[in-house]
């Protein structure tokens, strides 16, 4: 593995007498989404405010490209801030100015730009954020979740190479807080920056994070890819998952991705026993991107919602289905073989044509393509390997509109 | 046997508070010389130090005229019965001036700004220190001591003098007010004896305490608020609150103790 970007070496930290921080080892690598997961009061935002010299540690190091933080000249320091945004839990605009100023803050007060650029520069921030009708009021008089947004745009204006978010999406809605993640998530493969980010947003952090790390007791007691996260059998990650574990998906109210595993892995049992054939559906809204890029993140969350909410009335009850990414659902069909799961899904595709789960077509003749790839599960096949034969194997993929 | 507790002593405390008072000062006096430093830095701040002369100086004209109205006008009234008891009363112009230039006019005027800006300073400095605004504003790489306290110590030196110098003319205005319209002395005696008695040494101290009260009501405020966070309790609301009396009861006192000290070296 490349050499990470960000080091946090032994970190201890304390206040009065407390230990918050008990010897913290994290890397952080270069343009990956990291998530910092671990209970509330352990030390989450503390470790993200040594990240970027808000906090000095009683001891350990944090290294930015190899190089202590501690040692570095003022220059280097000036250099390395340059380098870094922070998005706070609280959203810390200042209520004294607009929403405008404060978006346009850090370039007026630190790059040598023209009015015009900054205009321009705020203006396609508020756009793209959705918020493009508040530029002229107080943090005061918009929502926490219109305050979140401001936040978030005010850390991306100056292009920074290294996003600390932290928490950016406590006290949104669910659609608000799927579109503030795929955001983030987009942003980020377009701008190629490194991300590091304290949340509890599970399963939507699995779908945006390269890497997650969970901290308890001081210390980082996982490090790695949300597969393994989820795959660890380690009791303090399980407690804590299972703590956080909902009955529903909040955006679109279907099952869990963790209930949708163990169905298939029922289900997986259950074949091997009775020799009963089963199928796993994906569901991709192919160009969720695009309406994105030509509405707003907000209403591709929404799509997303209305469509789980359509496909969620037209399957069987003994069916499980959860969201598996941004873009996807996934659906396991018990007692279902191939040319059952393929009439069922010619059905379900004639019936959804019939509904509009688009609120403001985003340019004329708009309609959503949806792609709809089905396999039958083999004896012992995990679920990510049938799911690479649905999505893949173009005879069995069946494409329709959604106008 | 039972060894003595010592950190609980009270040669301990003592000791503790004395470190403490004694990093507090050294605490106050950089904030100071930095905020004083970092006016000269590239580019000037123009528009935020006018904000702040229009907040610290304009807003505070009003106030400043009342109360300099109401000191010289109780002071005419009283220099008058007590110069009229040994048939001096012709003096009056002489006591107001004199006392309004040289100690009432520095001192009340700090007060009414202590009370009226420095509080409001403490207050917002605090909130925003306790809502992560100033840690915002370190992320941007913006320095809070510059674009926070530098504009308000700039906006502090010009309007302190300003406005003792206004608070002084009305309250010698409300002197003659009292003395002449009400008590009918004659007005010209009362001019005559402010200027033949007012010396540029009275009006030079006067100013010289105006800008030393200045320093103190701006640093002590926005030390304050600054540094809410870290004192005991200082969270949410009532961190801020004990912030802005701190500072309030704080400026207060050491604008009547440098009074004093001032006044005994300029003698």
């Amino acid at each position: 593995m490349s050499q990470p970007l960000i080091q946090i070496v032994d970190l201890c930290k304390s206040f009065s007498g407390q230990k918050v921080l008990n010897g913290a080892n994290l890397s952080i690598y270069k343009g990956e989404i990291t998530t910092i997961i671990g209970k509330s009061g352990g030390g989450k935002s503390v470790l993200l405010k040594h990240i970027i010299g808000l906090l000095e540690p009683d001891s350990g190091q944090v290294l930015f490209d190899g190089m202590p933080i501690s040692s570095m000249n003022k220059a280097q320091k000036k250099a390395w801030r340059s380098k870094i945004s922070y998005v706070f839990q609280n959203a810390a605009l200042f209520d004294s100015l607009t929403v405008f100023d404060n978006i346009a803050m850090p370039l007026v007060e630190t790059r040598r730009v023209s009015k015009e650029e900054v205009a321009a520069a705020v203006e396609k921030r508020l756009a793209q954020l959705d918020i493009g009708a508040i530029g002229n009021k107080y943090p005061s008089q918009i929502s926490g979740g219109m305050q979140k947004r401001v936040s978030l745009a005010r850390a991306l204006i100056t292009a920074p190479e290294v996003v600390l978010f932290d928490e950016p999406t406590t006290g949104l809605d669910p659609i608000r807080k799927s579109a503030v993640l795929s955001m983030v998530s987009s942003y980020q493969r377009r701008l190629g920056f490194t991300g590091v980010m304290v949340s509890h947003e599970i399963p939507d952090i699995f779908f945006i994070s390269q890497r997650v790390a969970m901290l308890d007791k001081g210390k980082v007691v996982f490090e790695g890819p949300p597969e393994d996260l989820q795959r660890s059998d380690k009791p303090v990650i399980i407690e804590f998952l299972q703590g956080l574990e909902q009955p529903r998906d909040a955006l679109t109210g279907m099952g869990t991705q963790q209930q949708l595993s163990k169905s298939y892995e029922a289900e997986s049992d259950r074949s091997a026993r009775t020799a009963q054939a089963f199928c796993l559906v994906v569901f991709s809204l192919d160009n969720l991107e695009e309406i994105t890029e030509q509405s707003t993140h907000v209403m591709a969350q929404t799509v997303m919602a209305n469509f789980a909410a359509e496909l969620g009335r037209h399957l069987r009850v003994f069916d499980s289905c959860a969201r598996y990414g941004f873009d996807r659902i996934l659906v396991v069909m018990p007692n279902t073989g191939m040319n059952e799961a393929k009439k069922l899904i010619e059905r379900i595709s004639r019936s959804l044509q019939r509904k509009n789960v688009v609120p403001i077509a985003p340019y004329p003749d708009f309609c959503l393509m949806v792609s709809a790839g089905f396999a039958q599960a083999g004896a012992d096949e995990s679920i990510e390997a049938v799911l690479e034969r649905a999505a893949n194997d173009e005879k069995n993929v069946y494409t329709f509109k959604v106008c | 046997m039972d060894t003595p507790n010592l950190n609980s002593s009270f040669p301990a405390s003592l000791g503790r508070a004395f470190i403490f008072f004694v990093q507090e000062l050294g605490g106050i006096t950089v904030f100071f010389l930095k905020g004083l430093a970092l006016i000269f830095t590239w580019p000037p701040q123009v528009r935020r130090t006018l904000d702040q002369l229009y907040f610290i100086g304009a807003q505070s004209i009003p106030i400043v005229m009342l109360t300099g109205l109401a000191t010289g006008m109780v002071l005419g009234l009283q220099g008058y019965y007590a110069l009229a008891g040994v048939g001096s009363e012709g003096a009056l112009g002489s006591i107001v001036a004199l006392t309004l230039i040289r100690e009432m006019g520095p001192v009340l005027t700090a007060i009414m700004l202590t009370a009226r800006a420095g509080s409001a300073m403490a207050a917002e400095i605090g909130v925003m220190r306790i809502s992560e605004q100033i840690d915002a504003l370190q992320t941007m790489q913006i320095n809070p001591l510059r674009y926070l306290i530098s504009p308000r110590i700039a906006a502090a030196l010009v309007s302190f003098p300003l406005l003792t110098a206004l608070f002084d003319m009305v309250g010698i205005f409300g002197g003659f007010l009292t003395g002449s319209m009400l008590l009918k002395m004659n007005p010209y005696l009362y001019f005559h004896r402010v200027r033949a008695s007012v010396e540029m040494d009275d009006v030079t101290g006067g100013f010289i305490k105006a800008v030393v009260f200045a320093v103190i009501v701006i640093t002590i405020c926005c030390y304050q608020g600054y540094t809410t966070h870290r004192r005991q309790g200082g969270f949410g609301a009532r961190g801020v609150s004990n912030s802005t009396t701190r500072a309030v009861v704080m400026s207060c006192v050491l604008i009547l103790v440098s009074d004093y000290v001032i006044t005994s070296l300029l003698r």
